[in-house]
């Protein structure tokens, strides 16, 4: 089980939290007047680490809010969690 | 007798019923190893990276069907260590759209010779693969899709409820089950095949043709020069490459990182399990329809089952126990019996998962590199049939018929291949 540190409910299980993907991706949309190119990037390619990621979860069975956590796709380790509506830190307050 | 022939390839016996009884004679002391243990040349025709099934098949397809035998396959680990021996070792080709129904039935009839093609028994067991359906709406997909593999030349068969019990006499058919059967979509030449012996058929198959098959080689960085691969670094030496085919399942985008590229797939950890060993109950492969469970019974006796994804991106070989206990759930569902047997063992492997649940096998944008990976949950099945198309594509510097719509280019222009309909989430399968 994954112990995910929610900025405003403190560490819950994963299993109430529903999995939004790369943070980066989804934080990257591009302009609507940009090229295919730019929607191709951002719709389907992405960086995949074997390490630190970047990644979002919505804590659907608790506060509802998206959180921004940084985990160790390897080996699981969690060092950082924001609101990832309130930017870096927000979510403290 | 071992000969070295002309260009150094040994001459090894042929697996026989004469070579076994001759060797039970003198207590099996005397068996040959299987394929040979090289060292690293400075350099080959083609390196094939990855020494799984599809690796080994590709190099074996490469010797045999285009004549180039100067080729090597590194292995970081031992061969078919990586999601040939952690998958759950069904084969079928019960797909909906034409490129995905032609390349998987090729497969399938590549299967159907692979023993004897091998000279290594693969046990495959054609013992059907029969997906139940929940609902009406469910059983009338099934009809369209049963009916697009027949347009295909493809078996399939449309049972009802009755022909369902009658064919699984342990499954809940009852009316009391929380998603009740109504029927299933059966392919009878679908079944299972024996996972090691696949990588160890090809890997002894190729190797008879001069492949040089290098394990403990972990490739670290793809060479460049001017546009075009020249070769590798590994954790044994610089070696030389015209050419170079990555076939490295769930970390396909660790490799073409390597070579500056990204690509549309997450890597995800899915699940498998076997239960205990237990007497005949089970002589088919049974999915579920309402939730996601596949199980099979091992020629061990373990049922052999497996489910979702964790659906959170992971390299981590293993996986985590809420996933697991969902799996189990839904096939408690199927066979209440199944609530007495103990869980013997479970494991992870790292999927590759496409954004439109098909695979890419096709050159890179980067000359003399080609790719052989995005197999989401099912690239066990496909294993012949990758490697002969992978095989074609690296020899001719161009995609064979069935792998053409393999493309990577396919994200940007929208052909996608997606059997689900459900746009682009990397969990489709």
């Amino acid at each position: 089980m994954l112990l995910i540190p929610c900025p405003w409910c403190g560490a819950r299980d994963h299993t109430e939290f529903t999995y939004g993907g790369d943070a980066k991706a989804a934080a990257a949309r591009p302009a609507l007047e940009l090229p295919l190119s730019a929607w191709h990037e951002h719709v389907y390619l992405r960086d995949n680490p074997r390490g630190r990621h970047l990644e979002l979860w919505h804590h659907t069975a608790s506060c509802r809010r998206w959180i921004a956590v940084e985990r160790d796709t390897l080996t699981h380790a969690i060092t950082a969690s924001t609101d990832a509506g309130r930017g870096p830190g927000g979510g403290t307050g | 007798m071992r000969v070295l022939a002309k260009g150094g390839i040994e001459q090894m016996s042929r697996y026989s019923i004469f070579e076994l009884a001759r060797h039970a004679l003198t207590g099996h002391r005397h068996w040959q190893r299987a394929w040979r243990d090289p060292a690293p040349k400075a350099g080959y025709d083609v390196v094939v990276i990855g020494g799984g099934g599809h690796g080994l098949a590709t190099a074996y397809y490469l010797a045999k069907e285009h004549g180039i035998r100067n080729v090597a396959v590194l292995e970081k680990s031992w061969l078919g260590g990586g999601n040939t021996g952690r998958n759950t070792t069904i084969v079928r080709s019960n797909y909906l759209l034409p490129a995905n129904a032609q390349f998987y039935e090729f497969s399938l009839k590549l299967w159907e010779g692979l023993s004897a093609e091998l000279n290594f028994n693969v046990m495959f067991s054609p013992r059907g693969v029969l997906n139940l359906a929940h609902s009406d709406a469910q059983l009338d997909a099934f009809a369209r899709r049963g009916n697009a593999m027949r347009l295909n030349g493809i078996d399939a068969e449309l049972l009802d409820r009755d022909g369902v019990r009658v064919m699984v006499p342990l499954l809940d058919v009852s009316e009391r089950a929380r998603f009740p059967v109504l029927g299933g979509l059966l392919q009878r030449r679908g079944g299972n095949a024996r996972h090691d012996a696949v990588a160890w058929g090809y890997a002894r198959a190729a190797d008879r043709l001069g492949v040089d098959i290098i394990q403990n080689c972990e490739v670290t960085a793809i060479l460049r020069e001017g546009g075009r691969v020249t070769g590798v670094e590994t954790t044994r030496g610089t070696i030389q490459a015209g050419k170079i085919g990555i076939a490295v399942a769930g970390h396909s985008g660790q490799l073409a990182a390597m070579a500056g590229l990204r690509l549309p797939i997450e890597s995800h950890v899915l699940q498998a399990m076997v239960s205990e060993p237990l007497k005949p109950v089970l002589d088919t492969v049974v999915t579920f329809g309402a939730g996601h469970f596949y199980v099979s019974q091992s020629d061990k006796g373990e049922l052999v089952m497996g489910g979702d994804l964790d659906m959170y991106n992971s390299y981590a070989q293993r996986g985590n126990l809420p996933a697991l206990e969902e799996v189990v759930a839904s096939g408690l569902q199927l066979f209440p019996f199944m609530s007495r047997l103990r869980l013997m063992r479970h494991w992870g492997g790292v999927m590759d998962m496409t954004m439109d649940g098909s695979p890419i096998i096709a050159k890179l944008p980067l000359d003399g590199l080609y790719l052989d990976g995005g197999w989401c949950y099912g690239g066990f099945k496909a294993t012949p049939a990758s490697g002969w198309v992978f095989g074609h594509t690296i020899a001719h510097d161009r995609p064979h018929a069935l792998n053409e719509a393999f493309t990577l280019e396919r994200f940007a222009s929208g052909r996608l291949l997606d059997e689900k309909g459900a746009g682009p989430v990397p969990n489709a399968h």
